[in-house]
């Protein structure tokens, strides 16, 4: 069921940029995030500086209620920083609108839950096809060859046409990060990834991430509580009540 | 577009028994406007029809519209003056130069001219008296006013012509009376002259109002029996374009000063009970449709919030709150649009039904069944309806599942 590496597919488009010099793609400016509609304000995220290069794996640790979710949120573009600014692949996102968001949380990034968020009604391949077919940029032929050459380099060729539902824990969370590389995206973020796997199946996940960076040059992020998980990273950052207070890069 | 169709479509097959009730929700609503408007439609269209066939699309009364002026308001006008106690002239009763008039519209080519005197009388036959309202007519010139000779069962109108002492009854005076044509009966006016006549033809209009209460006799004749020779009270028009009658109407009585009504006017007891039933219709049908906007407006409102994780995910994916909310709306255009489907199959099997029953209907009107109005158009409409309802329905909900905030529903699951 694993994939070897070097095996031609999707996950190899991004290796020729892997091998340029490093380049930012995620680079936050004094990102604050504060939630003002509580009857107390709660500051989820104080004043984060950060770049984050091509092709590296980093993890997000922290306790729980460290603001780690709410960082990876911003970093997704799921949710805006109440100051400061967020740079994606050299586009300021602070400017941008929300269609233009949307259309970079489409193309630029992948997202990866600790639940694996499958729609449950389509098969593993339909899942793996949602965010091309909301693209459209691919054939119908082209998008059906990619999504099921996705799922074999996560050895998941059988899988295809089952629903989640006839899939195990793993199986799922594998189908969703083939889904959040559906389009090619540049940064891959995931939030907890693992936090629903037992220890084979959460090796598994990180070591395709490390995969991921390495071979394919994909930016990753993501957020564990793990230490176990944090060091099969390449960097890790510690965040504490919404602020860096660590970082190994 | 196909990615959302096709989520909405897994959203509406996931749900499949409380979808198909909301559809049938709106199948009835579809259906029964379908039935219940073609049965309406076909028996009011029915009835302006006939009436439109057997009376006048013009009548020129022996009236005015409005109490004749005192003679000192006329010398004094816009003065103060009222003079109590004065009784206006007994004119005789009658279109005055009427003869002029007649003449005058005869040339007109868009309409045919029927001079008519009407009266009350009885016909005594077998010891019962029958009241009947009794139509002096021009038989050359009826034939191009009224339908009367289609609507003879018996006899024919020329013979009115040859037979000066002949009379034309209603089908239900010949019913209620045993007179048959060929039979001889005594006409007692109410001016209280008696002629005997003899019954030459029969009309069924189908209108019971009419065949139970009408009967002709040669114009000459009711002059003679109302004592009133040379008067005509009536002058009925017909036209080559039915739609013009409120236009001619209103042209002829601002020329002659008499009253004179379109057959729209002369109907209009009739024409507003058909508003008020048309109303009663829409409210009912519009009532089940509101019912079905409900029932739709339901089965969403639970899928969006058993959706709120795909929601989250898909947005996250990076579809826009656009694409959320015609996911759901595309779910509830499906709703009405099957339920549009099968309700233009309701309403077809119900019209067919209806059409497949016979009996007899004698109230206003008598026929051997429902008469129906297969009209293309209740069907647009209805399906219109329906998905306009389902539409609206779902967009509410729609809503609701575009503004469904990602990070507030991952933040809940983790």
């Amino acid at each position: 069921m694993s994939a070897e590496p070097g095996k031609p597919g999707a996950m190899d488009a991004g290796r020729a940029r892997g091998q340029r010099p490093a380049r930012p793609v995620v680079e936050l400016d004094h990102v604050t995030r504060i939630l003002t509609d509580e009857p107390q304000p709660v500051t989820l995220v104080r004043d984060i500086t950060l770049r984050v290069d091509e092709g590296e794996f980093m993890a997000i640790t922290g306790p729980s209620g460290s603001g780690k979710s709410s960082l990876i949120y911003l970093i997704g573009l799921l949710d805006s920083p109440t100051s400061g600014r967020i740079i994606l692949d050299g586009i300021d996102t602070s400017r941008a609108d929300k269609a233009r968001k949307e259309r970079l949380r489409l193309t630029r990034i992948g997202f990866v839950f600790q639940f694996h968020f499958l729609l449950p009604e389509f098969t593993a391949l339909e899942n793996v096809l949602l965010p091309m077919r909301k693209l459209g940029a691919l054939s119908d032929r082209a998008m059906l060859a990619r999504g099921l050459d996705l799922l074999g380099q996560f050895g998941l060729s059988d899988a295809a046409a089952k629903k989640p539902h006839q899939l195990s824990g793993g199986e799922r969370q594998r189908v969703a990060i083939a889904r959040a590389l559906a389009n090619d995206p540049l940064l891959l973020v995931a939030d907890e990834p693992t936090g629903n796997l037992d220890s084979k199946n959460s090796e598994l996940v990180f070591s395709l991430f490390d995969r991921l960076a390495r071979e394919a040059g994909k930016t990753v992020i993501s957020v564990t509580h793990d230490p176990e998980m944090a060091r099969m990273t390449h960097r890790q950052i510690r965040i504490l009540d919404g602020a860096l207070v660590a970082d190994s890069g | 577009m196909a990615a959302l169709a096709k989520i909405a479509l897994a959203y509406v097959m996931g749900r499949k028994r409380q979808t198909l009730v909301s559809v049938l929700g709106v199948t009835m609503g579809v259906g029964f406007f379908i039935g219940i408007a073609a049965m309406m439609q076909g028996f009011q269209q029915f009835f302006i029809q006939k009436i439109i066939d057997v009376s006048p699309h013009v009548t020129i009364r022996d009236e005015y519209r409005e109490a004749p002026r005192q003679p000192a308001a006329m010398g004094y006008r816009g003065a103060a003056i009222e003079l109590r106690g004065i009784k206006p002239k007994d004119e005789p009763r009658g279109i005055r130069s009427a003869r002029r008039i007649i003449d005058a519209l005869s040339r007109r080519s868009d309409l045919a001219v029927g001079p008519t005197l009407t009266g009350q009388a009885f016909l005594r036959y077998g010891g019962k008296d029958t009241g009947v309202t009794l139509l002096g007519i021009d038989p050359a010139r009826e034939a191009r006013v009224s339908n009367l000779v289609n609507d003879l069962v018996e006899g024919k109108l020329s013979d009115l012509q040859s037979n000066p002492n002949g009379i034309i009854i209603g089908k239900g005076i010949a019913k209620k009376t045993g007179l048959k044509r060929g039979d001889y009966v005594s006409v007692v006016s109410s001016a209280g002259v008696i002629l005997r006549m003899k019954v030459v033809g029969v009309f069924e209009t189908g209108i019971l109002a009419l065949d139970d209460r009408q009967a002709y006799v040669r114009l000459k004749k009711n002059q003679v029996l109302q004592r009133r020779e040379n008067v005509i009270n009536q002058i009925r028009l017909r036209l080559a374009d039915v739609e013009q009658a409120e236009r001619v109407a209103r042209e002829i009585e601002a020329r002659y000063r008499y009253r004179t009504e379109s057959w729209k006017e002369t109907q209009k007891n009739v024409l507003s009970i058909f508003v008020i039933q048309n109303g009663v219709m829409y409210t009912s049908v519009g009532a089940i449709m509101l019912v079905a906007g409900f029932g739709i407006y339901n089965i969403i409102s639970t899928v969006v919030n058993e959706k709120r994780h795909d929601i989250a995910i898909l947005k996250s994916i990076g579809f826009s709150e656009r694409d959320i909310r015609i996911i759901f709306l595309l779910q509830g255009l499906m709703a009405g649009v099957a339920g549009c489907l099968l309700g233009w199959a309701l309403g077809r099997g119900i019209i067919e039904g209806l059409a497949s029953v016979r009996l007899d209907i004698e109230q206003i009107i008598r026929t051997q069944g429902f008469i129906l109005n297969r009209s293309f158009w209740n069907y647009a409409i209805a399906g219109a309806l329906a998905i306009i309802a389902a539409t609206v329905s779902a967009w509410l909900p729609a809503r609701k599942a575009a503004a469904v905030d990602p990070v507030d529903i991952i933040r809940g699951a983790a």
